[in-house]
């Protein structure tokens, strides 16, 4: 496997303080690699976003990280606690080494100035030193790399449609070649042709480049084709981990059973789709054992009482790893 | 299909029809306009013409703009139509508010994407449906009346036990569940049609299935016609029976939702059922192959064109691989495509005059062009061996 970029351990994040403190994440271990793409997949309100703001350090009052560590590696240098970076090395570390590109990030240019404006200002933050022709040149073939012409750089961001704004951002994003990339629901609000060619620009740029990406969305049926791994959320925990094709050959976990067959396949024989029963868990009033429990059509003894650690499975595949007394090494034999 | 006059409503029976509609926003004048003969409009829906059928679903699938919710709000009368029919029975009908307009809707009931919005939140679930049942005369004579159609509206959208639902309010409820207290107010009229307009599309995954096998029972149980609006080409296929593909305003396939689905014959389809997610093209070793490959390489190309000055000639000709001469020209005509009945396309491919008019030399003229490659695979130039390249 190769070596890591990212790895974040026990992370937590809260929304709140005390008694009162919601937490959306619950001791996360998470390890993304150099220039691979890790799908991250949940249902809404599973802790992805939280997830992916709080290892920036981006986090919205009242969410505050209350645990855990995050370690990058840059390509040359020691490892960096991310979490207990300086304001300075912050604003160093973002963009440079690890960026960012949110859900609906499209509408987060701002609307009055130009497209060239807000892309040459990242460019001259960071490389105070070049010159502004030199910028320039560079905004253009940022421009190129994500499939719009460069004659568009000096267009308003309402003259340009949804998903040419969107590549914007993803140029923003690769504009000094960082390490990370982080799309939380890069594609979401975007049509399916569309969604496809950004996808397809980010699988080649990430072939040339060599970026690792971590990539957040609710539609597991893109990932299992767009990653090379996948961890799937619930109730603010990572409960299952693997090789994409192996998630989808063979789900362990039985949440992510229930998120594969629901929803339907364009190819290949019509699956019946079993789809998951009730809602997901309300974080103020978390089920005991395994949260996923009262929807888990497999729930037996140990199941409302006892959290199921995420570890290898029982077959020991080093590759894969799950929350789920069915699966564990260690689970209480079934009565 | 042929209108069956018995008395017991055949299951295929004709509900609602649309003959040629269209629908045409003004755009509002700028200078320079002001001197141009013909005012500006947006062509959002042009020549639309299906039929909704008793306890069938049929989709209308396209991307974002392709003129869907339009369709879906010219068939509730909430827009007048700038041309065209709509047939109620085989009567044509046009209602503008009042009391026409409240008995049309009485019989044809439109359901949104967006459960919230369409939901006032300062009421309560029960003053939502009692509401509608009383406009449209399904309230009964008692209290008791009420409360049993309450009861029974919760329960056919599997809101239970009922009493848990009544009275609550909307922002207790799950996304899921509002869409069913949409679905249930709806139901209160007790409609022949349901039009809804991307019912899914703003809820989380695993809460779709359940809203969709709603609908599909509804369509068994209830004999609704159903027409489903959905971006999401997948989905179609599994829950409805006939699939319509728009592009830029225009119907550009129909047919069984099977077929369109799986044997795509307008170039537009291609390229949409190429693009949507398929879990089945991974191989198993990293990443992005299968994405790379159906990406194709039109990349300035890959958006819809203006409405307000639509392509003339076939409206995908500027994105299209496969586009001939008379693309550019002529309006495609519905063609059925192959021996399936039913299956039909607006798309010069399928007229093999054209495509051997195009190719004088190369392409044999009774070469079938049913069969025409898949767009990434065939470059524009390679048109005129179409008929071989199969
Ligand atoms: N500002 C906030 N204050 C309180 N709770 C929040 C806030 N933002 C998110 N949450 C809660 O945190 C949980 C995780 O949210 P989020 O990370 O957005 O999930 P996802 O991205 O998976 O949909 C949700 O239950 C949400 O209600
Ligand atoms: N009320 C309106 N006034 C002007 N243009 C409109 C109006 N409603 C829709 N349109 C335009 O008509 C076209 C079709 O829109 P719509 O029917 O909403 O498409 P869809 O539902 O497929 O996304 C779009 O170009 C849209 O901008
Ligand atoms: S631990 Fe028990 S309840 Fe949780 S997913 Fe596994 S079988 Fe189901
Ligand atoms: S071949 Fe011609 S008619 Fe058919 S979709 Fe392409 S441009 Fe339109
Ligand atoms: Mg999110
Ligand atoms: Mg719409």
């Amino acid at each position: 496997m190769r070596d890591p970029v990212l790895e974040i351990r026990g992370l937590r994040v809260d929304y709140g303080l005390g008694d009162a403190a919601v937490h959306a994440v619950r001791d996360v271990d998470l390890t993304l690699h150099r220039g691979e793409v890790l799908g991250l997949a949940g249902e809404s309100g599973s802790g992805k976003s939280t997830l992916a703001y709080g290892l920036t350090r981006l986090l919205p009052p009242p969410g505050v990280v209350s645990g855990g560590e995050v370690i990058y590696h840059p390509v040359d240098g020691p490892p960096v606690d991310v979490l207990s970076l300086s304001p300075a090395q912050l604003r160093a570390f973002r963009w440079a080494e690890a960026s960012i590109v949110f859900q609906g990030a499209m509408n987060s240019l701002n609307p009055v100035h130009k497209v060239s404006t807000q892309l040459l200002d990242v460019i001259r933050a960071h490389e105070p030193r070049s010159t502004a022709a030199g910028r320039l040149a560079r905004a253009r073939e940022l421009l190129k790399l994500v499939g719009i012409s460069a004659d568009r750089l000096h267009s308003y961001p309402h003259q340009l449609s949804g998903g040419m704004r969107q590549r914007v951002m993803i140029a923003m994003a690769l504009a000094l070649e960082p390490q990370v990339v982080i799309m939380d629901e890069p594609t979401t609000a975007l049509d399916v042709v569309m969604q496809r060619q950004i996808l397809g620009q980010l699988a080649e740029l990430r072939e040339r480049l060599g970026f690792a990406v971590l990539f957040i969305t609710h539609d597991l049926s893109l990932l299992v084709e767009f990653s090379d791994r996948i961890a799937i959320m619930y109730g603010g925990r990572i409960v299952e981990e693997a090789p994409a094709a192996e998630l989808y050959r063979r789900a362990l976990h039985p949440y992510t059973d229930g998120l594969l067959h629901s929803f339907p396949a364009l190819r290949g024989p019509r699956r019946e789709l079993t789809g998951i029963p009730g809602s997901p868990p309300d974080l103020r009033a978390m089920p005991t054992g395994c949260a996923f429990h009262p929807r888990c059509p497999r729930a037996f003894t140990p199941c409302d009482a006892e959290l199921p650690p995420l570890g290898p499975p029982g077959d020991d595949d080093p590759r894969r790893a799950v929350a789920c007394w069915l699966h564990s090494a260690t689970a209480p034999a079934p009565r | 299909m042929t209108l069956s006059e018995s008395a017991a409503a055949p299951v295929d029976e004709v509900v609602l029809e649309a003959v040629g509609l269209t629908k045409h926003f003004p755009v509002r004048k700028r200078l320079r306009d002001l001197f141009s003969r013909t005012p500006a409009v947006v062509h959002a829906v042009d020549d639309v013409s299906f039929a909704l059928h008793r306890g069938r679903v049929t989709a209308l699938v396209g991307e974002s703009g392709s003129g869907k919710s339009t369709v879906a709000r010219l068939l509730a009368q909430i827009y007048p139509r700038t041309a065209g029919d709509l047939r109620l029975h085989g009567t044509s009908t046009r209602v503008r508010g009042g009391r026409p307009f409240r008995s049309y809707v009485r019989r044809v009931q439109l359901i949104l994407q967006d459960p919230f919005a369409s939901l006032n939140p300062v009421h309560t679930v029960r003053y939502h449906l009692t509401r509608s049942l009383r406009i449209h005369g399904n309230a009964g004579r008692s209290a008791e009346d009420l409360e049993q159609a309450l009861a029974k509206l919760l329960t056919r959208v599997s809101l239970t036990p009922p009493e848990r639902y009544l009275d609550a309010f909307p922002h207790e409820l799950s996304g899921g569940q509002r869409q069913r207290v949409a679905i249930a107010r709806a139901l209160g009229a007790d409609p022949e049609v349901l039009l809804a307009d991307e019912p899914v599309s703003m809820l989380d995954v695993s809460i779709r299935l359940g809203v969709l096998n709603l609908l599909q029972d509804l369509k068994e149980r209830l004999n609704i016609a159903i027409l489903y609006i959905t971006h999401d080409i997948a989905s179609a296929r599994y829950f409805a029976d006939e699939t319509i593909v728009m592009y830029a305003g225009r119907m550009v396939e129909g047919g069984d939702s099977e077929i369109v689905t799986q044997n795509s014959a307008h170039p537009y389809t291609r390229l949409l059922t190429a693009s949507a997610p398929d879990p089945e093209r991974i191989t198993g070793d990293g990443a992005g192959a299968g994405i790379d490959e159906a990406a194709g390489k039109d990349r300035g190309q890959g958006e819809p064109p203006s409405l307000i000055s639509p392509p003339a000639g076939c409206r995908f000709h500027p994105r299209c691989p496969h586009a001939m001469r008379r693309c550019t020209a002529d309006l495609p005509p519905r063609l059925t495509v192959g021996d399936r009945p039913g299956h039909w396309t607006a798309c010069w491919l399928y007229d093999p005059a054209t495509v051997a008019a195009d190719a004088p030399g190369s392409a044999a003229p009774d070469a079938d062009p049913a069969v025409p490659p898949p767009p990434a695979l065939v470059k524009r130039e390679d048109t005129a061996t179409l008929g071989e390249a199969r």
